[in-house]
C-alpha cells in the first residue's frame, strides 16, 4: 500500500493535481533504524512508551506481560513502567485519559497505537515524531511536517526543544526546513538533529512501535529459517525421488 | 499384520468401490508422458484448496463475525492465540497465492488450447471454480473489518445499485442494510465459511470427475488416446501415480518453499497481500483517500473504471466488467484454430495472446492506482485490447497459419 501510495502520489503529481498537497506526500521520509534484536532499545522505547504515550493513546491489544518477549521479567514490567498496583500484568494497555475527554480536548480521539507501525510506516512514525514545529495558528500551538494540521499537541517538547519552520527559496522552489529554535532535554547542541538524544530516543519507540505491532517477529524469522532448511531438504529427496 | 490389512481392504473393497475408484483415478488413471512446469498448477490449487480450508477452520475457532469485536477478534489471534499469527498468515498468504496459481493454471489451458474439444465442459466447470473463488475471496476480505475491507465491500457492492430499476434493492438484499454493516459482516461470514466452500469442494470434485473422463491435455495439444497398445493403454501415456504423485510432491514442495518464504518473512508482501489500510479499524464515517481492491481484482477493477459512464450511471462499466470475467467461458467456441497448442500455432495467435497478457497484467496494475487521465487512457485501450482477443478470436485463430501437428507426443 505504501509503494502504490506513493507512486500513486507521485502520478498524482505529475498531472498536477491539487490533490497531492493534501496528505503532504512531498516530504521526505527518514529511514528508521529498526532493530528488533536489540532488546535494550526495544525496552527503552517500551518506557517512553508507556509512559508519554499512553497519557492518551492505547493499545488495547498489547498485554503488559507481552513484554516478556523483548526481555523484560514480570518485576521490570511492573517497577520500570511503574504501573499503578490495580493494573494486572495480563491486562491491555489502557489510556490514563478516556477516549471521550480526549475527543473533547483535541477534535478527533487519538488512535489506538496497537498496530499503528503497519498502518502507518515505521518511516512515517520516525519522522511524524521529529517533524513537529511551533505553529501560532493552531490551536494546539503545534504543526506537523508529515501530517499537517494535526490534532496532537506535541508531548515530546520538553525533550527535543522546541521548532520552527522556515522556508527557504532555493532556485525557484520552496524548500521547507525545521531549525531547533530552543533545545529541550535531550538535545544539547544548537543543531536540529540531536542525533545521539532525541533521534535515538524516537528511534527506540519506532522500534518499540514496531515490535508491538506484530509481537510474532520476535519468533517468525528464526522459525522461518528451520522451515525453510526443512523443506529445501524435503525438496531434494523428493526430486531424487523423482529422478529414479 | 498384512494379511489383517489385506482383509479389511478386501471387506470394505467388498461394500464401497475402493480398489476400483484408486485405479481409476490414480494408479491407472493414464496421463500424457509430456508435461512440463505448467502442469504443477493444478495439483498446486488442490493443495491451496486443502490449506485455506484447513487453516480457516481453525480460524473460525476464535474470530468474532461482529463489528464490534471482528478486528479485536483477528488481533486476538494475531497476540493471544497460540499459533494464532501462524494460521491467519498461511490463510492470507494461501488466498492471494490462490489466485496466483489458478491465474497461471488458466494460462496454460490458453496455451495449450485445454478448453477445445472435448473439454469444454472442464473448461466451464473450471471457470465456475473461478468465479466462486472471486466470490469466496471477497466476502473473507471483508472479515477482518479494517478500513480496506469496509469500503472495498462498500464500492463493489454499490455496483450492483448501477443495474437499471432493480439496483437498489439488489445492493439492499446483498448487504441486508442501507450500508455495509454488522449484517452484512454476518451473512458474509455465513457465505464464506459454509456456502461457497461447500460449493468449491463439489465442484473441484466435478471438475476432476470431468478431467479423468476426457483425459488431460499436454504441452502439444494432441489426443493421447489415438494411439493405444494391445491392452488399450494409451502408448504416450503413463498412470498418474507413482510418476505424477512423485512429479507433483517436488511441485508441491517447490511451491511451499515459497509460500513460507511469504508467510514467515514477508506476510504483507509490501501491502499486496495485506492492505496497509486494513490496519486500520472499519470507519463508516471516514472515507480513505485512495480505495484499491486487492491484487487479483484489480484487472477488472481497472476496466470498469475505463468505461465512461452513460446518463450518469456507471452500468455500462459494471456490465464490462462482468463480461470480462464471463467472456472466458466462450473460448471454446471462439477458438477456430486447427491446432490447439501455442507449440504449433502462427505468428498471429502468438501475438495475440501475449498482448492479452500485456493487457491483463498492466490492467492490474492501473487498477492498483488512483484514476488520473492518463491512467485512463491507458486503460481503455487495454481494455479495448482485452476484449479484441476474445472478440476477434474467431477471425484470426482462422486466418492464422499453423506447424503440422506431430502424431506423437514430444518432450522438450
Amino acid at each position: 500500500m505504501k509503494v502504490i501510495h506513493k507512486l500513486g502520489m507521485l502520478a498524482l503529481l505529475l498531472t498536477a493535481s491539487a490533490m497531492a498537497l493534501a496528505s503532504g506526500a512531498e516530504v521526505h521520509l527518514d529511514k528508521a533504524p529498526i532493530d528488533l534484536k536489540n532488546t535494550a532499545s526495544l525496552q527503552r522505547g517500551a518506557k517512553l512508551f508507556t509512559s508519554r504515550c499512553l497519557a492518551c493513546h492505547s493499545a488495547s491489544y498489547m498485554r503488559y506481560n507481552r513484554l516478556r518477549d523483548i526481555g523484560m521479567s514480570e518485576d521490570q514490567i511492573k517497577k520500570d513502567l511503574e504501573l499503578p498496583e490495580d493494573v494486572k500484568l495480563g491486562s491491555t494497555m489502557q489510556a490514563a485519559m478516556d477516549a471521550n475527554s480526549a475527543k473533547l480536548a483535541f477534535g478527533e480521539a487519538p488512535p489506538d497505537l496497537s498496530v499503528i507501525a503497519r498502518s502507518r510506516s515505521a518511516d512515517w512514525l520516525y519522522t511524524y515524531m521529529r517533524t513537529f514545529y511551533a505553529d501560532p495558528g493552531r490551536a494546539s500551538g503545534w504543526n506537523n511536517l508529515v501530517f499537517p494540521s494535526v490534532g496532537m499537541p506535541f508531548v515530546l517538547a520538553d525533550l527535543q526543544g522546541k521548532q520552527v519552520l522556515r522556508i527557504e527559496n532555493k532556485k525557484g522552489h520552496e524548500v521547507k526546513k525545521l531549525v531547533l529554535e530552543s533545545p529541550g532535554t535531550m538535545c544539547t547542541a544548537g543543531s536540529s538533529l540531536c542525533v545521539a538524544g532525541y533521534d535515538a530516543a524516537i528511534a527506540d519507540l519506532t522500534n518499540y512501535l514496531v515490535f508491538m505491532s506484530d509481537p510474532s517477529k520476535m519468533v517468525r524469522y528464526d522459525l522461518g529459517y528451520i522451515v525453510l532448511g526443512f523443506l529445501f531438504v524435503l525438496f531434494a529427496l523428493l526430486y531424487a525421488l523423482k529422478k529414479r | 499384520m498384512m494379511n489383517l490389512l489385506k482383509n479389511l481392504i478386501g471387506w470394505i473393497d467388498a461394500r464401497f468401490p475402493l480398489i476400483s475408484t484408486w485405479k481409476a483415478h490414480v494408479s491407472e488413471y493414464y496421463a500424457p508422458k509430456n508435461f512440463n512446469f505448467w502442469y504443477f498448477f493444478g495439483s498446486l490449487a488442490l493443495m491451496v484448496l486443502v490449506i485455506q480450508i484447513a487453516s480457516g477452520i481453525f480460524l473460525t475457532m476464535n474470530y468474532k463475525p461482529d463489528a464490534l469485536f471482528a478486528f479485536a477478534s483477528v488481533e486476538y489471534i494475531m497476540r493471544d492465540v497460540q499459533w494464532g499469527w501462524l494460521l491467519r498468515y498461511i490463510h492470507s498468504t494461501g488466498a492471494s497465492m490462490f489466485f496466483v496459481v489458478i491465474y497461471l493454471h488458466m494460462f496454460r489451458g490458453l496455451m495449450y488450447g485445454s478448453y477445445r474439444k472435448p473439454r469444454e465442459l472442464l473448461w466451464i466447470i473450471g471457470m465456475i471454480i473461478y468465479l466462486a473463488l472471486m466470490g469466496e475471496a471477497f466476502m473473507g476480505y471483508l472479515l477482518p473489518w479494517g478500513q480496506m475491507s469496509f469500503w472495498g465491500a462498500q464500492v463493489i457492492v454499490n455496483l450492483f445499485s448501477s443495474v437499471p430499476f432493480i439496483g437498489h434493492d439488489l445492493a439492499i438484499l446483498i448487504r441486508g442494510d442501507f450500508v455495509v454493516s454488522d449484517t452484512t459482516l454476518n451473512r458474509f461470514f455465513a457465505l464464506h465459511v459454509i456456502a461457497i466452500p461447500l460449493i468449491l469442494v463439489l465442484i473441484v470434485v466435478a471438475h476432476l470427475v470431468a478431467l479423468h473422463e476426457v483425459g488431460s491435455n499436454n504441452p502439444d495439444g494432441i489426443e493421447i488416446k489415438k494411439h493405444k497398445d494391445a491392452n488399450g493403454k494409451p502408448l504416450d501415456g503413463i498412470p498418474f501415480h507413482p510418476y505424477y504423485t512423485v512429479k507433483d510432491g517436488v511441485g508441491a514442495v517447490g511451491f511451499l518453499i515459497i509460500f513460507c518464504a511469504i508467510v514467515f518473512f514477508a506476510p504483507d508482501m509490501g501491502g499486496y497481500f495485506l492492505e496497509y489500510n486494513n490496519f486500520v479499524p472499519a470507519n463508516p464515517m471516514k472515507t480513505p483517500e485512495h480505495i484499491a481492491p486487492v491484487w487479483y481484482f484489480t484487472p477488472y477493477y481497472a476496466i470498469l473504471r475505463a468505461v465512461p459512464p452513460l446518463f450518469g450511471s456507471q452500468f455500462p462499466g459494471v456490465v464490462a466488467m462482468g463480461v470480462a470475467t464471463v467472456i472466458f467461458f466462450f473460448l471454446p467456441w471462439l477458438d477456430r484454430g486447427k491446432v490447439k497448442s501455442i507449440r504449433y500455432r502462427g505468428p498471429i495467435y502468438k501475438t495475440f495472446l501475449a498482448l492479452f497478457v500485456v493487457s491483463f497484467v498492466g490492467l492490474g496494475w492501473l487498477g492498483l492506482m488512483p484514476a488520473t487521465p492518463t491512467y485512463t487512457l491507458i486503460s481503455r485501450i487495454l481494455a479495448v485490447v482485452y476484449f479484441a482477443f476474445f472478440l476477434l478470436m474467431p477471425w484470426y485463430t482462422r486466418i492464422d497459419t499453423c506447424k503440422p501437428e506431430p502424431d506423437r507426443v514430444t518432450s522438450k
